[in-house]
């Protein structure tokens, strides 16, 4: 041990990491506030003012000072599209991370692998081409296109062969292609423009306890399968070669994690239209704070994307109130800078 | 202690042979050293025997053909450090180590207490553990090659495959990552099986050499059998003298071709 120069050992397995990282239990800690706080600010802001205490006090199911109105803003109108902002954000976030484990790369979105542009296909269809009972058919005709998307990305990447690289150059070209046809559609059916573009820019304007129910079990089972994962992708992220040398199967996880996040992925485009940047921006957060392990990176995205999207959809429907921003574009006014960041202090890592 | 038996082993990769019906052995506890030129094979026979590569023949640990093992069941008798190891820059030390578990985790289980401690031991083993919270990119590189090992020793391998353990060191590295690999074997009765372009190297930690050429074995045996200077210059095309270091390991030195006969550039009065 010449190097060494007979420093004393510590003995201990020594848990501390040097630099600033939050310890697990703290960082889901701040997570889970910050969930709280985005939640309980969404539900007392908007056009509507809300006495703060009563409104408390209904949440927790107690008798409250509100109005049978102020009950009726609060239940059918604020609640209803917090549970599905918490559940989109949770969504787009978990499958944008799960997706970067399963690529090594931390520039990965959810709507990668053709996953948006099929969305946009399968809802463009349906409101071109249905008529009257289009709008009613979009959230199932997106589910499909997005799930159909990465269906044919993964397909034809396998079969040029097994890297991740093909993979994506597959979905980045199924993307382009997807985006042709709908691009085409749209430009020989002008008068259907208006709808399509506002569904493009994502909204949850629209937001029931009834789209909350319909995507539930498909975003419960997706979220589960992801979450599982999380020690798989920490071994993936040596590699293919040497996570199969831990003996682990890296094409069979591949497909597992990319089924799972493609299902996320759909679900939450279902009920929202395209929002990005969400699957890049709260992962790379995450990992700022509590490393890059996806044992935390999973759940922890899951928490702080839900909160991250409550808080977006608040401004996007309180900014220029009484209209409403497209939450796409509150996204993208938030994400494309910090995409742009991440890019920056990656680029200085690789090369 | 176990032995590791090579048998007609071939392997083609894109339609090319890489390996040809290639055999060897190696005694329990022992370093196998496989030297060759460049493109020789060395790196493809580790990995054949590491499971990453479809291969025919056999190779065969201690008595039991590996054929049938995959996954997880090959990943606990076997530890793969390739030559330059991927190491997630943000990761730390000790998340890295603990990696070396995954062969004996479940599909949807966690590393647990025992797991904590192998990681803990073989940390301290190869002397990372007083740096187990830095970050790996934030390593030199012979604490990296340490880090490397701890993680494949923290597999709890019956057979250690390295391929070029010391080719991105120092010489004061290298020589502190050979021995720590000897310890191993002595203290713990891992067998090594080692690719080495350094011929001295080779000679000084392997008991036995394999010289692969083309992807054939040409010449097998304790160092002084196989380094010999007609085989180097046969094989290699390499001009050189072996004379013996003072434990009688063969030592090969590089020479120079001969001076070129005097002509007019050189400078007068230098001899």
């Amino acid at each position: 041990m010449t190097r060494t120069r007979g420093r004393r050992l510590r003995p201990a397995w020594v848990t501390r990491t040097r630099g600033r990282r939050l310890r697990p239990a703290w960082a889901y800690g701040v997570a889970v506030a910050f969930l709280a706080a985005a939640t309980l600010v969404s539900a007392l802001v908007g056009a509507a003012d809300l006495n703060p205490l009563d409104t408390i006090t209904a949440l927790v199911h107690l008798p409250s000072g509100l109005s049978p109105l102020d009950r009726a803003v609060l239940f059918q109108i604020r609640l209803p599209r917090i549970t599905v902002a918490i559940m989109v954000g949770g969504l787009l976030s978990v499958a944008g991370a799960g997706y970067q484990g399963v690529f090594r790369n931390p520039l990965v979105d959810s709507g990668m692998l053709g996953a948006s542009a099929g969305a946009g296909l399968g809802a463009t269809l349906a409101i071109v081409y249905l008529g009257s009972t289009g709008t009613a058919a979009v959230p199932v005709a997106a589910f499909a296109g997005s799930l159909a998307g990465v269906a044919i990305a993964y397909l034809s990447g396998a079969v040029g062969g097994s890297g991740t690289a093909t993979l994506l150059l597959a979905g980045v070209a199924v993307g382009l292609f997807l985006t042709a046809v709908q691009t085409y559609i749209l430009q020989r059916s002008a008068q259907d423009l208006q709808q399509v573009y506002s569904w493009l820019l994502g909204s949850l304007s629209g937001a029931t306890w009834q789209q909350a129910a319909e995507i539930l079990p498909y975003a419960a089972v997706s979220v589960t399968v992801v979450l599982l994962h999380g020690r798989h992708l920490d071994v993936l992220s040596v590699g293919d070669e040497e996570a199969r040398a831990l003996g682990l199967h890296p094409g069979r996880v591949r497909l597992v994690v990319v089924a799972a996040c493609a299902l996320a992925a759909a679900s939450a485009v279902a009920v929202s239209g395209l929002i990005g940047f969400v699957g890049i921006v709260v992962p790379h957060v995450v990992r700022r704070l509590a490393g890059p392990s996806y044992r935390l990176v999973l759940p922890l995205s899951l928490l702080t994307g839900a909160g991250f999207l409550v808080l977006a959809d608040t401004l996007a429907r309180t900014v220029v109130s009484p209209a409403e921003l497209p939450i796409g574009v509150v996204t993208a006014l938030v994400g494309a800078p910090v995409f742009v960041w991440i890019l920056r202090s990656t680029a200085a890592v690789r090369t | 202690m176990s032995a590791i038996t090579i048998d007609g082993l071939t392997v083609d990769l894109d339609h090319v042979r890489i390996l040809h019906a290639v055999s060897c052995a190696v005694s329990p506890g022992g370093w196998l050293a496989l030297i060759g030129p460049n493109g020789a094979g060395k790196t493809t026979l580790l990995r054949a025997v590491a499971g990453l590569l479809p291969y025919r023949g056999a190779i065969v640990l201690d008595g039991a053909d590996l054929g049938s093992l995959r996954g997880r069941g090959r990943a606990r008798l076997i530890a793969y450090v390739p030559q330059i190891p991927v190491l997630p820059p943000d990761l730390t030390v000790q998340e890295y180590v603990l990696l070396g578990r995954t062969p004996y985790l479940g599909y949807l289980s966690s590393p647990g207490r025992a797991d904590h401690q192998q990681a803990a031991e073989a940390s301290q083993r190869l002397d990372v553990a007083r740096f187990a919270g830095r970050r790996l990119a934030s390593l030199s590189g012979g604490e990296r090659q340490r880090v490397v090992l701890a993680r494949a020793l923290a597999q709890d391998p019956k057979v250690l495959l390295l391929d070029e353990p010391t080719s991105q060191l120092d010489i004061g590295y290298q020589q502190q990552v050979l021995e720590l690999v000897d310890d191993l074997r002595r203290s713990r009765g891992v067998t090594v099986v080692s690719t080495l372009h350094d011929l001295t190297q080779a000679s000084q930690y392997a008991g036995h050499l394999v010289l692969l050429s083309d992807g054939r074995v040409e010449a097998a045996g304790p160092p002084p059998a196989v380094l010999t200077q007609d085989l180097i210059a046969r094989v290699y095309a390499a001009r050189v003298t072996v004379t013996a270091d003072p434990a009688g390991h063969p030592v090969i030195t590089p020479q120079r071709p001969p001076p070129a006969p005097p002509d007019a550039s050189a400078p007068p009065g230098a001899s």
